[in-house]
């Protein structure tokens, strides 16, 4: 695209990487999460919702230092993955890591309020027809969820792709490795003449943004349909 | 298969306490809302766990209060809920075949055939449950837990959310697993018609507690167990369908006794069950005469039961079986009635209501 510059192309590709991966990754614990949050009471479960909740609360830097204090190279899980030979500090994985925490509290919401929403009777209703516990989630409780869980991926993506505190302070800026486009927005704007370029992709991301919660309500309705059977 | 049980366990403002044994056929848990029965068929399904006590079906021990609780999925028992309970997401052939999914394996082709024929559902298969009617989705939800290939069958008041018409609709198939005998069946209900019509051995259920296993007869005929006291009690009347005429009216045989009662569409010879209320039964000392009455059972007083109120409950001994008849204190002394005293039963023709007419096992 002549009208962007490589430097924003690279922002905006890695921007769309670095969302889709955040997304994916978080989106099978949150459910998990969501699940047990909603269907099991268990000492603890406070404690648990309040950890999921941290991100949302939190100021992002601090957020973004703890991740670096865990995951960079003198952390406790830094060795670790170092050691494995994946370091994630100053890495496109590292900024991963930062999205999808700082997106999960949303992503379990929106999953865990359309999990609470299934009946649970039909939960019984299929323990006596021979389900476990495991085969209800699977057959009965997850694809009624499945409106529920999209919206919480779209939420989770566009959160992903907004990210800037977390991920500045735990990877840094770095053109082609870490400058997601907010970040380069963000640096445009600190150089004079750079307004043209920064306009260019806050265009740029209103667009991904419109498009995201366009695919995700046109894909909902279709799912609401189906799983209503109306 | 028999079905053992024996529990308690401690629920809200009462403790649930039952103790018995049910074989293969139709036994009706009676007894007033909020009595325990759902307690009760939950916990033999596994879906609550009792405070104390044991749960046995045929070998297999299900429950043993800190021992041993099967899950639910592993129990291999249908249950039929109050509402339909149908997956929304699933084609009714779906929800059907959902038990064929799991480790219990689906019943051969033949018996799901059997089962879905049956039940009429046949031209249903494609569609959602949620473009079906409440009878339709009432067979479905019957037909589904009998394609999970119970050993068991429970059934939680599966009428008591539908009208009249779709009642009427349903009640027809419990009638035939009923008469089936192939498993024990559990059927939970507060209203006197279906145990008229469902009834063999009966478990009354008051505050809770297992007030007693008797026969279907004795219950409705018992002005402690039915709502309503004296003026709920009835009689249960076997019969065979003799003859249909062309009046409209069709000519029952029980016992010898002949009864007319508006047209039943049976095939002759067809057993029946007739549930006829006490309140709609009147007695003559004399011999009637000259009475549009059709149906007059000549019998003896065996039992005379005051109540508190005005009436009286008199039990009268026929060809067709136990008749009973609601009258006031006033008319039984005025009448003389006593035990051992010859009295002459008469019904109204058009009084024994439709859905108190159903097939007998």
């Amino acid at each position: 695209m002549s009208w962007l510059g490589p430097e924003e192309w690279q922002a905006v590709l890695l921007s769309l990487k670095v969302a889709f991966w955040a997304t994916l990754l978080s989106l099978p614990l949150a459910t998990w999460v969501a699940h047990v949050l909603a269907r099991k009471s268990f000492p603890g479960h406070g404690l648990l919702n309040g950890l999921v909740h941290l991100p949302l609360v939190l100021p992002p830097v601090v957020t973004g230092y703890l991740l670096l204090m865990a995951f960079g190279a003198q952390g406790p899980a830094g060795r670790v993955l170092d050691a494995l030979g994946m370091p994630i500090a100053f890495r496109w994985t590292g900024a991963v890591l930062a999205a999808a925490v700082m997106a999960f509290p949303l992503v379990v919401r929106a999953i865990r309020l359309s999990i609470e929403a299934v009946d649970p009777k039909l939960e019984e209703a299929a323990a006596t027809l021979g389900a476990s516990r495991r085969m209800q989630f699977v057959t009965v409780t997850l694809p009624m969820a499945l409106p529920g869980v999209l919206a919480g991926a779209v939420l989770g993506f566009a959160k992903a792709m907004g990210e800037f505190g977390a991920t500045i302070t735990f990877v840094s800026n770095i053109p082609g490795e870490t400058q997601t486009l907010p970040l380069a927005v963000h640096d445009f704007l600190q150089v004079p003449g750079g307004e043209n370029a920064a306009l260019r992709l806050v265009l740029i991301a209103v667009v991904i943004a419109m498009g995201a919660l366009f695919a995700s309500e046109w894909l909902a309705r279709r799912m609401a349909r189906r799983v209503s059977g109306a | 298969m028999s079905l053992k049980v024996d529990i308690t366990k401690a629920q809200g403002d009462f403790t649930l306490k039952a103790s018995f044994e049910a074989k293969n056929g139709l036994s009706v848990v009676f007894g007033p809302s909020g009595a325990g029965k759902t307690t009760l068929i939950r916990a033999i399904a596994g879906l609550e766990a009792p405070d104390a006590g044991r749960i046995a079906l045929g070998q297999e021990t299900l429950f043993e209060a800190g021992k041993r609780n099967v899950p639910p999925h592993a129990r291999q028992i249908g249950y039929v809920f109050q509402e339909p309970r149908l997956f929304p997401h699933m084609s009714v052939e779906k929800n059907l075949r959902f038990s064929g999914r799991f480790k219990r394996g689906a019943p051969d082709e033949e018996t799901a055939r059997r089962i879905i024929d049956m039940l009429g559902i046949g031209h249903l298969l494609e569609r959602r449950p949620a473009k079906l009617s409440g009878g339709e989705q009432g067979r479905v939800a019957l037909g589904r837990a009998l394609l999970a290939r119970p050993r068991l069958l429970l059934a939680d008041e599966p009428l008591a959310a539908l009208d009249p018409a779709r009642k009427a609709e349903l009640l027809p198939y419990f009638e035939r697993l009923r008469d089936a005998r192939e498993m024990p069946i559990l059927y939970v209900t507060h209203s006197v018609s279906e145990l008229g019509r469902l009834a063999s051995q009966v478990l009354t259920f008051e505050q809770g507690k297992l007030t007693g296993v008797r026969q279907g007869e004795e219950v409705l005929a018992d002005p402690a167990i039915m709502p309503g006291g004296v003026r709920g009690v009835g009689a249960l009347v076997h019969a065979r369908l003799v003859a249909q005429h062309e009046d409209g009216l069709s000519e029952l045989e029980a016992g010898g006794a002949r009864l007319f009662l508006p047209r039943i569409d049976q095939q002759i010879g067809a057993a029946l069950r007739l549930r006829i209320a006490a309140q709609d039964v009147i007695l003559s000392r004399a011999e009637p005469q000259g009475l549009s009455a059709l149906n007059i059972l000549k019998g003896t007083v065996r039992r005379l039961r005051i109540g508190t109120g005005p009436g009286a409950i008199v039990s009268l001994e026929t060809a067709a079986g136990e008749i009973q008849a609601r009258i006031t204190r006033r008319s039984a002394r005025a009448l003389a009635l006593a035990e051992g005293v010859e009295a002459y039963a008469i019904v109204k023709t058009v009084s024994v209501a439709r859905e108190d007419i159903g097939p007998d096992g």
